[in-house]
C-alpha cells in the first residue's frame, strides 16, 4: 500500500514555511528568525527553525542550544527540541561542527549539496510554521534553498533591512532575486530602528531612518513593522534566554509580536 | 598586480559589522595624501555597498586598451566594484560561485589601476568562494595582510574566531582586528552606552586567546551612517568624533605595518 503512494517527504507535515531574507548582511535575519519563531509559539503554534546559514550559523547559540549533539532517525535526521513539549524545534549546520571555531570554507556545490539535504532529510514531523533563516546575498545557497522548498509553496520571503540607505541599496537586490525566483514577499521588516538612551530617554536614529519604509513603498509590497534596537535583547540572546518571556516591557518584544500577528492575520489557518 | 606596492583585505566572518564602511574610511584616510595613489576594489558581488558609500552611484566603468578603468573619486583615489556594471539599482547579482570567481579575476587582471601605493580589498561576508578566490589569486602577488572587522558581541565574535582561522589555514597574515560599533556616546546627553554589548570579553579578550593584534575600537556615531548614506567621507565631515579619532589611530597602525613588511622584505632581498 505504502509503496503505491509517492515518497511525501519529511516536509510534508509542515503547514507554512516562511524564509527570512536579506540582500544585506548583519541587519538581524537570525535574530528577527528566532523572535519570530518564538513569538509564533507562544501564541500557540508548532515551530521549527532552519538554519542554513553555512559560514555563520547563528542561532544554536540565540536559543540555548549550543553542543546539542545531532542523531539520525529513521526518516533522517532528529531535529533538536527546545522545550519538553516538542513544539519548538531547530536545526543548524552549528549543530554539525565538530569545532565551533571551525570555518566552513565550502565552495557553492558542496554548499548546495548541504542545503539540499537539510530541507529533504530532517524529520520536522507535523508543524505549523518552519522559518528559514538565511545568510546574506542572492546567491547559491539561496537558489538552493529556493529550489529545494518550491515543491511545497512557502508562504512566502520576510525581507529584513536597517534605516540605511546602504541597506536599502542591497535589499532591493534581494526583492529582484524573489521576484525572480517567484517567491512571494510577504513584507519588509526594519531592524535596528533608532535607539533609546538609557540616560536620558532621546531616542536616536543611529543607523539613520526611513528606509524600511521607503523601500516597501518602492516594492509594492507591505511595511510589517520597525524593531527598536534594545541593547537588552542583544545580551538576552547571546546568553540564550527566553526573550519573550523575559522581556515583556521590551519596545522591541512590541514590535515583534506585532509583527507576528500580522503573518498569523494573513496566513491561512483553516485545516485542509 | 606588479605595479601595486601594499595589498590589504578587510575581512570578517560576519555580515554588518562595518566591512564597507571601514574599507571606504581607510581609503579616503589614506588618499589625504595626495601623493599616495590609492585602489578600492570592492569584490562583494552580491551586495556591492562601495559605490553608495563612495558617493559614485550610477558612475560607469570604461573600458581602454589597457584594460578597464577605474572610477576615480579623487586623482589619487580609484574605485572598482561590479555595482559599477549594473543599469539598475535594482538589479541582483544571482550568480553561483564559478561566475562570481570569473568576475574577482577580472577585477584583479583586467582593471588597469596603474602604480597604486595601496590595494584595499572590500569583501562580503563568510568564508566562500569570493574568500577562496581572492586569497588563491593574489597569493602569487603576495598580500600584506588582512584587517579583520567585528562587533563586540559574542554572535560576530563566534564568526570572527572562524575567520581567523581561515586566514592561518590559508596563512594570511592578520594585521589585526577592529572592534567596531564599540560604545554609544548619546548627542544629546555625551553619556556613554553599549548598544552591542561584549557579553563574552568583546574583540580584546578574542584577540588576547588568539594573539592577535586588537588594532582600535570605534565607536558607533549616527553621523558615519548618514554620511555613508550620502557618500561623504566621515573623517572630514566629523573631525572631532572620537570614531574619527579612533579611524585615525587604526589606519596609523595599519600603515606602520605595511611599512615594516615592506623594510623586512627589502632586507631580507639585499641579505
Amino acid at each position: 500500500m505504502e509503496a503505491a503512494a509517492a515518497e511525501p517527504g519529511n516536509l510534508a507535515g509542515v503547514r507554512h514555511i516562511i524564509l527570512v531574507l536579506s540582500g544585506k548582511g548583519g541587519v538581524g535575519k537570525s535574530t528577527i528568525s528566532t523572535e519570530l519563531a518564538l513569538a509564533l509559539h507562544h501564541a500557540g503554534k508548532k515551530v521549527g527553525i532552519l538554519d542554513v546559514d553555512l559560514c555563520g550559523p547563528s542561532i544554536p547559540r540565540m536559543l540555548g542550544a549550543q553542543g546539542r549533539a545531532v542523531h539520525q532517525c529513521d526518516r533522517g535526521w532528529a531535529p533538536v527540541f527546545l522545550d519538553r513539549e516538542q513544539s519548538i524545534s531547530l536545526m543548524s549546520v552549528g549543530f554539525l561542527l565538530e569545532k565551533p571555531d571551525e570555518a566552513v570554507v565550502w565552495r557553492g556545490p558542496k554548499k548546495n549539496a548541504l542545503i539540499k539535504q537539510f530541507v529533504s532529510d530532517v524529520a520536522w514531523g507535523e508543524l505549523d510554521f518552519l522559518v528559514v533563516d538565511t545568510p546574506p546575498g542572492t546567491s547559491d545557497e539561496h537558489m538552493a534553498t529556493v529550489e529545494a522548498l518550491r515543491p511545497y509553496q512557502p508562504l512566502g520571503a520576510l525581507v529584513v533591512t536597517t534605516p540605511q540607505a546602504v541597506s536599502v541599496g542591497d535589499v532591493r537586490r534581494e526583492l529582484t532575486f524573489c521576484r525572480k525566483t517567484g517567491l512571494r514577499v510577504m513584507g519588509i521588516v526594519e531592524n535596528m530602528s533608532g535607539f533609546t538612551c538609557p540616560h536620558c530617554a532621546e531616542c536616536i536614529s543611529v543607523f539613520s531612518r526611513g528606509g524600511g519604509e521607503e523601500l516597501a513603498r518602492l516594492a509594492g509590497v507591505p511595511f510589517l513593522g520597525s524593531v527598536p534596537l534594545d541593547p537588552e535583547l542583544t545580551r538576552s540572546l547571546e546568553e540564550g534566554h527566553d526573550f519573550i518571556q523575559e522581556f515583556p516591557g521590551s519596545p522591541a518584544f512590541a514590535a515583534l509580536s506585532s509583527i507576528a500577528q500580522k503573518i498569523l492575520d494573513t496566513t491561512p489557518m483553516c485545516l485542509p | 598586480m606588479k605595479t601595486v606596492k601594499h595589498k590589504i583585505l578587510v575581512l570578517s566572518g560576519k555580515g554588518g559589522v562595518g566591512k564597507s564602511t571601514f574599507s571606504a574610511h581607510l581609503a579616503h584616510g589614506l588618499a589625504e595624501d595626495e601623493n599616495t595613489q590609492i585602489a578600492l576594489l570592492d569584490i562583494d558581488i552580491c551586495g556591492p555597498s562601495i559605490p553608495k558609500i563612495m558617493g559614485l552611484e550610477g558612475e560607469q566603468v570604461h573600458q581602454s586598451g589597457s584594460g578597464w578603468s577605474p572610477v576615480y573619486m579623487e586623482d589619487n583615489l580609484g574605485v572598482m566594484s561590479v555595482g559599477f556594471l549594473l543599469s539598475s539599482p535594482d538589479d541582483a547579482v544571482i550568480w553561483r560561485g564559478p561566475k562570481k570567481n570569473g568576475m574577482i579575476k577580472q577585477f584583479l587582471r583586467d582593471v588597469d589601476w596603474g602604480e597604486v601605493d595601496y590595494l584595499i580589498v572590500d569583501t562580503p561576508p563568510g568564508t566562500s568562494d569570493e574568500h577562496l578566490s581572492v586569497v588563491q589569486y593574489l597569493a602569487a602577488a603576495h598580500i600584506d595582510g588582512a584587517v579583520i572587522i567585528t562587533t563586540p558581541q559574542e554572535v560576530s565574535l563566534q564568526d570572527v574566531r572562524k575567520e581567523i582561522n581561515f586566514c592561518r589555514k590559508v596563512k594570511l597574515p592578520i594585521i589585526g582586528v577592529v572592534e567596531n560599533m564599540s560604545g554609544f556616546i548619546c548627542p544629546k546627553c555625551k553619556k556613554e552606552s553599549q548598544i552591542f554589548p561584549p557579553t563574552t570579553g568583546g574583540a580584546e579578550l578574542m584577540c588576547k586567546d588568539l594573539e592577535v593584534p586588537l588594532l582600535g575600537r570605534v565607536p558607533l556615531d549616527p553621523l558615519i551612517g548618514k554620511n555613508c548614506d550620502k557618500g561623504q567621507s566621515f573623517l572630514i565631515d566629523a573631525p572631532d568624533s572620537p570614531a574619527t579619532l579612533a579611524y585615525r589611530s587604526i589606519i596609523q597602525k595599519i600603515q606602520e605595518f605595511c611599512n615594516l613588511r615592506q623594510s623586512e622584505e627589502e632586507n631580507l632581498i639585499s641579505s
